[in-house]
């Protein structure tokens, strides 16, 4: 199945990306063989079967005791921010 | 500018609205409301994560690794939130998951550190619940309860003072909410308010949530629709985001079927979409960042496996609940005797049903006493200061030593408000107060009739009047001996002796 | 000559004092140094932290103290965050990313003594199968440098294969570990899902990715794994068992040992050449008193489309957070904010990850998802049982690692789906959460050919114990590149 121009906009949208107009042809046919290629999965009968979301059968989910671990480090873990001040992260304003 | 706009905006206010009632039913419209609360589990760390869940820390200064999404991070459930969820729903009649899963809700923003919001989606740990309501007329509803599912908080983004930009502060981030779920069964914003201040006293009695609306910590989205009266099929509803106080929500609400009762009248549309109340304008406007279409993308957290409780667990949390609201206001109805309406009141939180349990019984016989006086000028004198009952400014047993010196007859009901007055300032306990200013009743029978036959010597002319059938003046007779006795004397008997008395 | 011994053999000749970890790390750094230019494997070379931790860790073995990997030169995947040291995953976006914080794999090395000498080179984010996506450039095969050398974990196993390292860490997540092994000719292991912690491993797709090692043998590879699997508090999907001692009884006689041939494996895309040495594998296990018979698992064949729904949905939620905002690449002058997501995002990521990205968007979003992303969870549900019901009748699964030995650089780039394909043996395992390994088997041509090894889930006792005795018959894994040799 070939995805429409706007389609792969869409979804490079949705992703967040900026294509560039001249890559988007080849963004199109890629995909468009890899929509391809997973559409053969209709050929397995999976009528019945339960979806697998993980991949070790029967566990369940451990829970963690309530209690406060973590001390403040901000001023370390943003010395990874590329905008900072008054210990906020920035961006351009967001309007509502 | 500014002021054109606000002239437009009175003549919008000053214009009667159509559809302006309650429900709608006057104007053939039915108003379709359903409720999605958001409660922020009382949790000391957060649902992911070790961080603390404190309120007004330095900006990011508990946004740890997990909460900013850092390259790497994994998170793991606390089980006190697992714990709190089941709590609120086993308090609504509920069914507990016995496996429940966490999703991916995808999108961006900026308060959003992992570009996706854990959530639960197809199988939350709560569904199926009911809470009544008291409606105005005192009969009871019963509101579906659709779901509550566990999900991690956002941040928040602050726009003041950074011009241009908007900083954002994670420390809110990953902090547990359950996201109560309403069935489309309110009927109007008193309706609504109603549920909302049910669940309110409900997470607040289960101690799951501290219900500080103020700051954030119970808000609620009401998702909004009309239909014309009879009609089966929902309208469009629109969606008020984060709304957080009760009377918000009622004017929110009225607002927006207003507006959309107008819409619809002037033969118009309603848009499915996002909307915000502005207090400040009293009024819901469309949100255009939100607007473009949203897809999700929701998928199975595959860093989260399923949560699993077993029958043991829910038993457990079971036997460990509080006695809750309503079950509370049927006790203090069978066993205090008390109206509906005040059981009702008195449970309304759990502090002050504490309170008053603790008066009733410090008095024994005279609970009714105690709920006109804790829902009476305790309450008034609270409300004036805006003061909580578990403040300590009267302790219960200070205000059951007044109620005790009503009830053994030291002093009249009359009386007895001076002496609250003096005890609210004072912080003095009735019985000083009553002795220093000498406010004990006069029970004496030989002083009160010395009293009367003073009166009555002093007062020929009415005594003569009363005897020739004016009883009216009985009135006057026992206005005039209490201020010879400066309100004390014991009103019963007051009564009884001037009966006797003034005849002849 | 150093480089030459095995890391068991270092190990102990550190522990016997008769090497300094010094010394060592000097020696390897020097062969790094010289090598880079040539194939590029690291990304990052610490040699200032790894002279400081060798003498430290002479200092401990001075004292008579000291773990079981004390004084050994390691590297790691270049997506385990470090403290301190930069951490890339091989992409733009974290050029400068520099983890506060250590990934359980790096604190439980470090912890057992190793010394990292630097960190690896990979394709971006861990999605490629050539190491020609890493924005670091391609690695290129110590076999032969016009050829790749496999990915993602190229760099760690190309360093291994050069003798720049005797270990190395490195994730699998599709063939990422085994792939590039088979094609440089060393031993690889992706333990069972959940075996070895992802705490501080960058992810790519959760449910599929895994951390292991790339060795030169599979008792290195014994003991490194033992130093670095076990439950960690941290992950919720990390499996709370003991681990087993895996050095312990590898020379155990194989005697019955009952060996499923994979049928599927021995299709028309595999290379005679390569099918040879797997043939010849087997007949060397049937010597040590193996049996083997074939055994087919009917629905493998949808394992890479499966793959490529799973994967690519995983990663396009993964990698959501890499949004300018807190860490990462950030564009210049973002006119609002919908401008500062998509251009910090594609300048940070290459090509092949906005295209995975973009595929995982598409197959979850609405209208699509029960078509793709469901249907695709179900078949791995089918392909799950395939290798169930195998395991019932078989020890351990064999069959090629790979296709074809190395392909030239540039060879597989126009198409993504011949490049794909080329983890049509591997990514199965991934799917199903079962460990396996790849064992150098032989030459096609004068490039390595690696046998693959897949076992029940915790099985990986019995797969080092299996490709240690046949390492005891054979001696592939000991060949080296005549120029690194």
């Amino acid at each position: 199945m070939a995805l429409t121009r706007a389609q792969v906009e869409n979804i490079a949208h949705l992703a967040r990306l900026e294509l560039d107009p001249a890559e988007i042809p080849a963004f199109q046919d890629k995909l468009s063989r890899i929509v391809d290629f997973i559409g053969e999965l209709d050929r397995a009968d999976t009528a019945g079967v339960a979806p697998m979301a993980h991949p070790l059968p029967g566990l369940a989910q451990r829970l963690r005791p309530d209690a406060v671990t973590e001390a403040d480090a901000h001023p370390l873990y943003q010395q990874n921010a590329p905008q900072v001040a008054a210990g906020l992260y920035l961006v351009p304003k967001v309007i509502e | 500018m500014t002021e054109s706009s606000g002239t437009i905006l009175d003549a919008a206010q000053q214009r009667p609205r159509r559809g302006e009632s309650q429900d709608g039913t006057s104007t053939g419209w039915e108003t379709v409301i359903g409720l999605e609360i958001h409660a922020q589990l009382a949790t000391r760390s957060k649902i992911f994560s070790g961080a603390s869940t404190a309120y007004g820390a330095a900006p990011n200064s508990q946004a740890c690794l997990v909460d900013l999404g850092y390259p790497g991070v994994l998170p793991v459930l606390n089980a006190e939130a697992v714990r709190m969820a089941v709590r609120f729903g086993l308090a609504i009649g509920a069914r507990i998951a016995r496996q429940s899963v966490f999703a991916r809700k995808n999108y961006f923003y900026p308060d959003l550190p992992k570009g996706y919001q854990i959530s639960q989606y197809e199988l939350p740990i709560v569904a199926q619940g009911a809470i009544d309501i008291v409606l105005e007329d005192g009969s009871i509803k019963r509101i579906g309860v659709t779901r509550a599912h566990l999900e991690e908080d956002a941040g928040k983004s602050l726009h003041e003072g950074l011009p241009g930009l908007t900083g954002i502060d994670l420390n809110r981030a990953g902090t547990p909410l359950i996201e109560i779920v309403s069935e489309p069964e309110l009927r109007s914003a008193r309706d609504a308010v109603a549920y909302m201040k049910k669940v309110h006293t409900l997470v607040r009695y289960l101690e799951i949530c501290d219900g500080n609306m103020q700051e954030g910590s119970f808000r609620c989205d009401a998702n909004v629709s009309v239909r014309r009266q009879g009609s089966e099929k929902l309208g469009t509803r629109a969606e008020i985001k984060n709304v957080n106080s009760f009377r918000y929500v009622e004017k929110a609400i009225q607002y927006e079927v207003a507006r959309q009762i107008d819409i619809l009248e002037s033969g118009g549309k309603v848009v499915q979409e996002t909307r915000l109340y502005d207090p400040d304008k009293g009024e819901t406007r469309s949100m255009r960042s939100k607007e473009e279409a949203n897809d999700y993308r929701y998928f199975p957290d595959p860093d989260l496996l399923p949560v699993e409780l077993d029958e043991q667990y829910i038993e457990a949390v079971r036997a460990a609940l509080p006695e809750l609201p309503d079950a509370k206001a049927a006790r203090f109805v069978a066993q205090y005797g008390l109206p509906a309406y005040d059981a009702g009141v008195l449970t309304a939180s759990r502090e002050l049903a504490d309170y008053y349990e603790a008066v009733a019984r410090a008095v024994p016989g005279e609970p009714k006493l105690a709920a006109n006086w804790v829902m009476g000028d305790l309450a008034a004198a609270l409300n004036k200061e805006g003061l909580d009952i578990d403040a300590g400014r009267m302790p219960a047993g200070r205000l059951a030593g007044l109620l005790a010196r009503i009830a053994d007859q030291t002093i009249s009901g009359k009386i007895a408000k001076e002496v609250f007055e003096a005890m609210w300032s004072s912080g003095e306990s009735a019985d000083s107060i009553i002795d220093t200013k000498g406010l004990r009743q006069i029970t004496d029978t030989s002083a009160i009739e010395q009293a009367i036959e003073a009166v009555m010597a002093r007062n020929p002319a009415q005594l003569a009047e009363y005897r020739s059938g004016k009883d009216k003046l009985f009135g006057f007779f026992v206005g005039q001996v209490m201020k010879a006795t400066q309100g004390k004397a014991n009103p019963a008997q007051l009564n009884e002796l001037l009966k006797k008395k003034l005849p002849g | 000559m150093i480089h030459r011994h095995t890391l068991a053999r270092l190990a102990a000749e550190l522990r016997a004092r008769k090497l300094s970890s010094v010394e060592l790390a000097r020696a390897y750094l020097e062969r790094i140094q010289a090598s880079q230019p040539l194939l590029n494997a690291f990304i990052s070379i610490t040699a200032e932290q790894a002279l400081a931790a060798a003498s430290a860790a002479d200092a401990a073995l001075a004292r008579g103290e000291g773990g079981a990997l004390t004084g050994v030169p390691i590297g790691h995947k270049d997506l385990f965050c470090t403290a301190g040291v930069r951490t890339t995953c091989g992409s733009r976006m974290l050029e400068n990313f520099v983890s506060p914080y250590d990934a359980t794999v790096v604190s439980r090395l470090r912890a057992s003594g190793a010394v990292m000498l630097g960190k690896l080179n990979m394709d971006e984010f861990a999605m490629g199968s050539s190491n020609e996506t890493s924005y670091f450039g391609p690695v290129r095969n110590p076999w032969n440098t016009d050829l790749v050398p496999g990915g993602s974990s190229g760099g760690s196993a190309a360093a291994v294969c050069a003798r720049l390292l005797p270990g190395a860490t490195a994730t699998d997540t599709g063939g990422s570990i085994r792939q590039p092994a088979a094609l440089c000719g060393i031993t690889g292991i992706k333990p069972t899902y959940g075996r070895v912690s992802r705490y501080g491993m960058i992810a790519f797709a959760s449910s599929l990715d895994q951390g292991g090692v790339v060795t030169a043998s599979a008792e290195d590879a014994a003991l490194m794994l033992r130093e670095m699997a076990g439950f960690d508090p941290r992950d919720s999907t990390s499996v709370d068992t003991p681990v087993p001692d895996y050095v312990a009884g590898l020379d155990a006689p194989l005697e019955g040992l009952k060996i499923g041939l994979l049928k599927e494996f021995f299709d028309a895309g595999l290379d005679p050449d390569n099918e040879r040495c797997i043939r010849e594998a087997l007949a060397v296990f049937t010597r040590l008193g193996a049996k083997v018979r074939e055994v087919s698992l009917p629905n493998i064949s949808l394992s890479v489309p499966a793959y490529y729904v799973v994967a690519p949905a995983e990663c396009s939620s993964n990698l959501a957070r890499y949004d300018g905002v807190r860490f990462g690449h950030r564009c210049k002058e973002p006119r609002d904010l919908t401008d500062l997501y998509k251009r910090s995002r594609s300048e940070g990521f290459g090509a092949e990850v906005k295209r995975r990205i973009m595929t995982g968007t598409y197959v979850l979003s609405a209208g699509y998802y029960d078509a793709y992303y469901l249907k695709a969870q179900r078949v791995r549900q089918l392909i799950a049982a395939d290798f169930q019901r195998a395991f019932a009748e078989v020890d351990v699964l064999m069959g090629p690692a790979t296709p074809t030995a190395a392909f030239a650089i540039g060879a597989k780039t126009a198409d993504p789906i011949t490049m794909y394909l080329n983890d049509i043996y591997t990514i199965s395992a991934n799917l199903a959460g079962v460990p396996a390994m790849s064992v150098p088997c032989g030459f096609a041509q004068g490039l390595p050919v690696g046998l693959q090894m897949i076992g029940p889930h915790f099985a990986e006792q019995r797969l080092l114990h299996a490709a240690h005795r046949y390492q005891l018959e054979t001696d592939w894994h000991l060949r080296i590149p005549e120029r690194f040799a």
